[in-house]
């Protein structure tokens, strides 16, 4: 009792359970946790051929054995490599061909069926069009993954250009600001966290086509790690590729996810 | 309404070009600033009925009569000088006119006919020589308070004169303890108080408020009045203030002109709507008596019921035997 009493601080800030960081973070591991378990009992009780379904542990070893051979950091480090220079140069582009078409009424008419179009191309059926092109080597996988990571970035920027308040738009103006200080002073400002929702889309859309490229063609990179022990047969390293994907676009999403928090605190 | 013409309340000069009225006001706060002539020739507009883009310049070269069908006229005749240093209140129904007057004033919108001269020169695209009062605060949600007042100042301000200019601007809208606060965290009174400083930090020279207040509620708005009065006795810049508060316009302004459809208020009933030729100044009056004005005076109480009638209100002045009159009469009404 006493000891409630002289805690002053605790009425003041409690803050309901689920808003806490530590049970968010420990909520969201439960899930994964219950599908580890789910699998390893799947694995001791038989319910599964080792051959469909090997257990944790194997997938572990093959883990092991290819990081002591350094495969496994060379994959990893080769597919995200691929990741960012092609999300780099896709977002880039995104982002100017987005502003020119949503800044831009004449380039609107001009750009935006266009690039609809090949938008709605799928992304496996630039793969034969680039190894033609550019061959087997970084320019096409890279290619191919800033294809992917272009029109996230594109169709967010413009339809969030074209949709700023246009009070303020006319604000700015009767102040005095026109082309790139009215820009920067309220569109740019405007539109920055809707950019950063499509950074996310994009990067996402990223992996998602590195994959596609290394499928394909490629000699090394997680998408060659499960192509390759798709035809050997070692599902322990397809469980363990389709993991490492699945951790690195978490973790990868995860920091643009607090760098969009902090933009829309800070122009939202 | 002729009959109070005499008592216009200036001390200021009067229909003097630019530079003499820059000269007069030398002595003001900032010192920059003149005020400056509007003078409305033969304005009309008209609006194409398909909702689209801002006409460009090239529609005052159509002709406004042409294809009835399409086209939606909204101001025609309009002929008016405002003096500087005036402030004038366009009052009107809704949906008058009164705002695409004011927007045209700015140079927010073009006309389809006549012309507006600022100074004695026309008004261009947005022109820099108003600063214009939205009738929502409009300010950038992601800047502070003293950033969105720092948005008004004249384009290539000094850093130093610019945050000082700022900070007097805050004070005298009493928002200094806000200075840094966003827009998102004041209320919005503060946030048109906000406004009200980010337009005066250009030094307009003509002032373009468009229902400043109307958003407000009555208290607020009252003390946003005097607070108006107050900044324009300060430096008495050219005031345009749309309204559709009577009782507003009799407070803050030296002339009212009253925006409407013509023969509506020749024969006091409406006519057949969807023929309307577009409003016109289909009255003006000048408001006596020096500001800060009695809020409670008999005089205005007159003018009131008068302007009141002239936007389509019936005053009930019957049921006292009182006639609507054109003109004032003495004391005991």
């Amino acid at each position: 009792m006493t000891d409630t009493l002289s805690s002053k601080t605790a009425p003041a800030v409690r803050r309901p359970l689920t808003s806490r960081p530590g049970v968010r973070v420990a909520g969201g591991l439960l899930l994964p946790l219950l599908i580890l378990v789910a699998w390893q009992l799947s694995s001791t009780l038989g319910l599964v051929t080792i051959a469909q379904l090997p257990p944790p542990a194997s997938v572990w070893i093959a883990a092991v054995d290819l990081f002591e051979r350094g495969q496994l950091t060379l994959y990893v480090a080769i597919s995200t490599q691929r990741v960012l220079i092609g999300f780099a140069i896709g977002a880039a582009l995104g982002l100017a061909t987005g502003a020119l078409v949503g800044l831009s009424r004449a380039a609107d008419i001009f750009f935006a069926p266009t690039l609809g179009a090949i938008r709605a191309v799928p992304s496996l059926a630039w793969v034969p069009l680039l190894i033609i092109w550019l061959k087997i080597g970084e320019e096409s996988k890279i290619t191919l993954i800033a294809i992917g990571a272009f029109f996230p970035v594109y169709t967010t920027v413009a339809q969030a250009l074209r949709h700023v308040d246009k009070q303020l738009v006319e604000a700015g103006r009767a102040f005095g600001l026109r082309g790139v200080p009215l820009f920067g002073a309220v569109q740019l400002p405007a539109v920055i966290p809707s950019v950063i929702s499509g950074l996310r889309l994009a990067l996402a859309q990223a992996w998602l086509f590195l994959v596609a490229a290394e499928l394909i063609a490629a000699s090394m990179g997680l998408g060659f790690l499960l192509s390759d022990s798709g035809n050997n047969g070692r599902v322990d390293r397809i469980l363990l590729a389709i993991i490492l994907l699945a951790l690195l676009g978490k973790l990868t999403d995860a920091i643009l996810g607090v760098f969009e928090k902090w933009a829309i605190a800070k122009w939202a | 309404m002729s009959a109070s013409t005499a008592s216009r309340t200036t001390a200021r000069p009067s229909a003097a070009g630019g530079s003499a009225a820059r000269a007069a006001r030398a002595d003001g706060p900032s010192g920059t600033d003149a005020a400056y002539a509007v003078e409305f020739a033969g304005l009309g507009r008209t609006f194409g009925r398909a909702p689209g883009r801002r006409q460009g310049r090239a529609a005052s070269a159509a002709p406004t009569t042409a294809s009835v069908d399409v086209v939606r006229p909204v101001l025609r005749d309009v002929s008016l000088t405002v003096r500087p240093g005036e402030v004038l209140a366009i009052l009107g129904t809704s949906g008058c006119g009164k705002s695409t007057l004011l927007r045209i004033a700015g140079g927010l919108d073009s006309p389809s006919a006549g012309s507006v001269q600022i100074d004695g020169s026309p008004v261009t695209d947005f022109d820099t020589r108003c600063a214009v009062g939205f009738q929502e605060p409009r300010l950038l949600p992601w800047r502070t308070v003293a950033a969105n007042v720092a948005l008004g100042l004249p384009r290539g301000t000094a850093r130093d004169t610019g945050r000082a200019r700022v900070a007097e601007l805050l004070d005298l809208v009493g928002l200094t303890a806000f200075a840094d606060h966003r827009p998102a965290a004041i209320s919005g009174g503060m946030a048109q108080r906000a406004s009200l400083a980010r337009a005066l930090a250009r030094n307009p020279g003509v002032l373009l408020l468009d229902e400043p207040f109307g958003a407000l509620d009555a208290l607020t708005r009252l003390k946003m009045q005097d607070l108006l009065l107050d900044v324009h006795a300060a430096a008495p810049t050219t005031v345009l203030l749309v309204t559709h508060d009577v009782d507003e316009a009799l407070q803050l302004a030296d002339r009212i002109i009253l925006l409407g459809q013509e023969p509506a208020t020749a024969t006091g009933a409406g006519t057949t709507p969807g023929t309307t030729p577009g409003a016109t100044i289909v009255q003006e009056l000048t408001v006596p008596g020096n500001r800060p004005r009695d809020r409670g005076s008999a005089e205005l109480a007159e003018l009131r019921g008068r302007l009141l009638a002239g936007l389509g209100i019936d005053r009930h002045g019957d049921a006292r035997g009182v006639a609507t009159s054109a003109s004032i009469p003495h004391f005991p009404y």
